[in-house]
């Protein structure tokens, strides 16, 4: 994307103040989406976005300018722009950058690129079928596909050179059902870090069908319970509630700011012994997998909570560089428009031991969550909440009636703590991006069955 | 601006014969500082510029974005916009904006003095954030972020079919996250200030609002689960309104999505609830004198005295309704234009909130809420979000509570508010919102 000499000149430029540090970060992204509602196909388009992002550091001051013009000239003017808004003052120095690390998404993958855009729309269209061929409640279907084609590439002033290439696809159906009791929605999506060989895993009848099942459910559900009862999560989407209510607090960016009600906690029982929590970039194919961060370094496999232990945090460069250790692979930004800063990758809590359906089947009563919506956290208290998407009452040890939507509600270190039964039954969830200070990123969430004896319910009940 | 309508018109000008084609360009800039500690914990200065081209072609549309303004970018993504318009359904309705009758009013959100402003100000009134919310109360621990940010925009938009418009905008802000600590315990409280220019930006009330919100809440514990008459304030109505415009949206109307199709003229709301989208009113921070298919901006009554008047509609759902466009288009380059409210706003009552509390006597005072997008099913109208805040008891502010839910649905809290304030506030995003007095709120705690 940038020539090697052109990077060395440029970061030069970067620390000629005299600052610390100095990166660019470079982006080449295409993508494409396509999006069907009503039968109709509604649009195709497609987007280009390109260029780079400087960033200088200057003691505990960072500067960052960003440009669309990557020719020598338009990079010069933003490592000056980045530079006097880092203010260091001093000797510049000259940079070797080392070998080139390079990375490229792996030979199986179908670029998204290499496929004719009425492949895509048939998509589309079998998706429509299948979920209005699920029955005569059916009301309505819309059906969105999405790619995205993404070359990175970073320089810095410890020589780091890295560049990787990294393709993600996405397949979104939602369907409305009509009854008597009105309209209820159901949606299902499901997206992974590779190419159109995506839908050879999951084919787009199979994705319309889980919506158009989960809209037809709802039809006959009745309104959530109101109060704190024991709330039993199936395998998969709960992933997100270990992202919100103790992957956020985890995050050294806001542990370091005293916004976390994890800090200074390390190597204490902060979790039920059942508990193994994981933030891991390297999960073959998932929604949050990369072979770099966004600041060059590889992904790992870091394990959080070991046994209910707090055993680490999470670090991007300028975190881990404050404590003198090295970055977790957890530096993530959302484009080169955006500062890198602590994200999570793909977040899960490891199988435990038990049965699940023995996990149901000793509770006497409670709510029965087979999906969880998105969710939010206060990490500087740890309360959270999370909508329930797809939701069931629990009585005498059987899973009976459907519920209508409702909110979950409560305390992630409380929950960690009181987890009393883990099954055996990990699965990962659907896509998720994760938003945090304003910028998204792709994440992926993963969770066995188990049960929290106690959570508050928010439901429309009388 | 003039630069960029000409660019717009340039690529306009390129339809063949048969075919409509839409350029919307824009460019923007704008700096972010963020203090932490006494110091600049980092500076952004942005700038972007990017177009999006539409064709319209034998009723099908297709579209592509470039986030450059590069001269061979603009034939580039005019082609891959006519390569993508061959694989969509032809529909009746497809088409570009044309003129209508209705003049642009004369608004100019924008303010030289901001666009002149150095660097050092906007530092200067960062990191003033942050030393008074330090120094506003001992029980401040720290400050997560003190934010001073801008954006100054331009955009224009030009079509085949005789669009030719261009405006800008811009303004700033301060936005605060207060840590307080007490007995081993800590809550987080925002606040935040906007305006048009700097001398519009208030830190002190800014800070006081975020140490406020978070002291406050020192102590909160969960209340029992009841029915009550819940306050709304301001910053919290906004929520609740986000989500109300998405429902009188009028593609999601047509498509089947809304809780209010065919109900206009019905009163579907207390009598005591107007709402209007007008991004003809300056004091909106969502003032434009244009939408983003260059129509004019216009007034648009949505509820009046309880009853529906319409729905916002852009240039396609307009037609598809058998009606118009409101002016209601919205967009960034990267994406097609949509419906939805760009300055919605509630019309304020006479109560302050102070007599508002007095008026409801009994209930909760609600100043923040959570999971708003996972808790509000705006098809079904079922809503259920997360929440924090004050009780009120014999009309006036009580204890603190938190790890909460408000419940409802949509349809009944719009019939079942008692009271709108008079304390209109204009935030970010364009929202009028003032506090708000609903009744029969189911609160789910302990």
């Amino acid at each position: 994307m940038i020539d090697g000499e052109v990077l060395q000149r440029v970061l030069g430029v970067a620390l000629g103040n005299g600052a610390d540090f100095a990166e660019v970060f470079a982006e080449d992204r295409s993508s494409s989406s396509a999006s069907l509602d009503g039968g109709q196909v509604e649009e195709v388009t497609s987007g280009r976005e390109r260029g780079a992002g400087i960033r200088v550091v200057t003691g505990e001051t960072t500067g960052f300018a960003h440009t669309a013009d990557l020719s020598e000239a338009g990079l010069v003017a933003a490592a000056r722009a980045a530079a006097s808004a880092a203010r260091g003052a001093g000797e510049g120095r000259t940079v070797v950058l080392g070998p080139a690390g390079e990375h490229r998404a792996p030979d199986r993958v179908v670029r998204p690129t290499s496929v004719g855009k009425q492949a895509k729309v048939d998509l589309l269209r079998r998706a429509d079928e299948a979920a209005r061929a699920a029955g005569g409640d059916i009301a309505q279907v819309s059906v969105g596909y999405g790619d995205s084609h993404r070359h990175i590439l970073v320089a810095n002033s410890d020589g780091l050179l890295a560049g990787d290439e990294q393709v993600r696809t996405r397949f979104r159906v939602s369907c409305v059902a009509s009854g008597d009791t009105g309209m209820q929605t159901g949606n299902e999506s499901v997206g992974l870090t590779m190419g159109m060989e995506l839908f050879d895993l999951r084919s787009p009848e199979a994705t319309a069908e889980e919506a158009a099942r989960r809209a037809l459910v709802k039809l006959l559900a009745r309104p959530a319970p109101s109060g704190t009862t024991p709330v039993v999560i199936g395998p998969g989407s709960g992933g997100v509630l270990f992202h919100e209510a103790c992957g956020h607090g985890l995050e050294a960016d806001l542990v370091g700011k005293g916004a976390s009600v994890f800090k200074g906690r390390r190597g204490e029982l902060v979790a039920s012994p059942l508990v193994t929590l994981v933030d891991d970039g390297t999960v073959d194919t998932e929604w949050g997998t990369a072979a770099i961060d966004d600041e060059g370094r590889p992904g790992q496999r870091n394990v959080l909570i070991e046994d209910g232990v707090l055993t680490d945090y999470m670090w991007d460069f300028l975190r881990a560089r404050q404590e003198g250790r090295g970055s977790s692979g957890n530096g993530r930004r959302q484009s080169y428009k955006h500062l890198p800063m602590v994200r999570m990758t793909n977040t899960y809590l490891t199988a435990g031991t038990d049965d699940p359906d023995e996990i149901v089947a000793q509770t006497p009563h409670g709510v029965y969550v087979a999906k969880l919506g998105g969710g939010q956290v206060n990490t500087a208290t740890g309360d959270f909440v999370f909508g329930m998407t797809e939701a069931y009452l629990i009585e005498d040890g059987v899973i009976t009636e459907p519920l209508r939507e409702g909110n979950l509600i409560g305390n992630g270190p409380e929950v960690l703590r009181t987890i009393d039964a883990v099954g055996v039954d990990f699965a990962m969830g659907g896509p998720g991006t994760c938003g945090k200070d304003g910028q998204g990123v792709p994440v992926g969430l993963g969770q066995p069955t188990l049960r929290v004896p106690a959570l508050t319910v928010g439901g429309t009940a009388a | 601006m003039t630069e960029l309508r000409a660019l717009a018109e340039k690529v306009a000008g390129w339809a063949r014969d048969g075919e409509q084609v839409e350029a919307y360009v824009a460019r923007s800039t704008g700096t972010t500082v963020r203090a932490y500690r006494g110091e600049v914990e980092s500076l952004s200065q942005a700038a972007s510029a990017g177009l999006g081209v539409r064709v319209v072609s034998g009723g099908r549309q297709g579209f592509a974005s470039a986030g450059t303004l590069e001269p061979e970018a603009l034939s580039e993504t005019l082609a891959e916009a006519r390569d993508n318009a061959t694989f969509g359904t032809p529909d009746d309705h497809a088409g570009l904006a044309v003129p209508d009758e209705v003049e642009p009013a004369s608004v100019d959100p924008w303010d030289d003095a901001l666009a002149g402003t150095g660097t050092n100000d906007k530092v200067a009134l960062a990191l003033s954030l942050e030393r008074a919310t330090l120094d506003g109360d001992p029980r401040i621990s720290g400050v997560r972020t003190a934010i001073y940010g801008d954006g100054m925009g331009e955009a224009a938009v030009a079509t085949s079919t005789g669009i030719a418009a261009s405006w800008r905008s811009g303004n700033c802000y301060l936005s605060v996250s207060a840590l307080a600590e007490a007995d081993g315990e800590t809550q987080t409280g925002h606040g935040i200030s906007v305006g048009r220019r700097l001398d519009a930006l208030d830190v002190d009330e800014a800070a006081s609002d975020a140490v406020d919100r978070a002291t406050r809440l020192l102590g909160s514990r969960q209340a029992p689960s009841r029915r009550l008459t819940v306050v709304f304030d301001p910053h919290v109505t906004a929520s609740f309104l986000s989500i109300v415009g998405g429902t009188l949206n009028g593609e999601a109307v047509l498509k089947g999505r809304s809780l209010f199709a065919g109900r206009v003229g019905e009163e579907v709301a207390s009598p005591l609830l107007t709402l209007v989208d007008d991004p003809t009113d300056v004091a909106s921070f969502g003032a434009a004198a244009y939408d983003a298919e260059g129509l004019a901006s216009r007034r648009n009554a949505l509820l009046d005295g309880g009853v529906l008047q319409g729905f916002l509609y852009d240039t396609w759902s307009g037609r598809r309704a058998g009606t118009a466009s409101t002016g209601s288009a919205v967009r960034s380059y990267a994406s097609t234009p949509g419906t939805g409210a760009r300055a919605l706003a509630i019309v304020p009552g006479t109560l302050s909130a102070a007599e508002l509390l007095a008026e409801v006597g009994d209930g909760l005072l609600v100043q923040g809420v959570s999971g708003l997008h996972s808790g509000v099913n705006p098809v079904s109208g079922d809503f259920s979000v997360g929440a924090e805040g004050m009780m009120i008891r014999d009309g006036a502010t009580a204890e603190p509570v938190r790890e909460i839910t408000i419940a409802s649905t949509l349809q009944r809290m719009l019939r079942d508010v008692v009271a709108v304030g008079a304390d209109l506030e204009w935030l970010p995003g364009g929202t009028g919102a003032t506090s708000l007095a609903i009744r029969d709120v189911s609160l789910s705690g302990s």
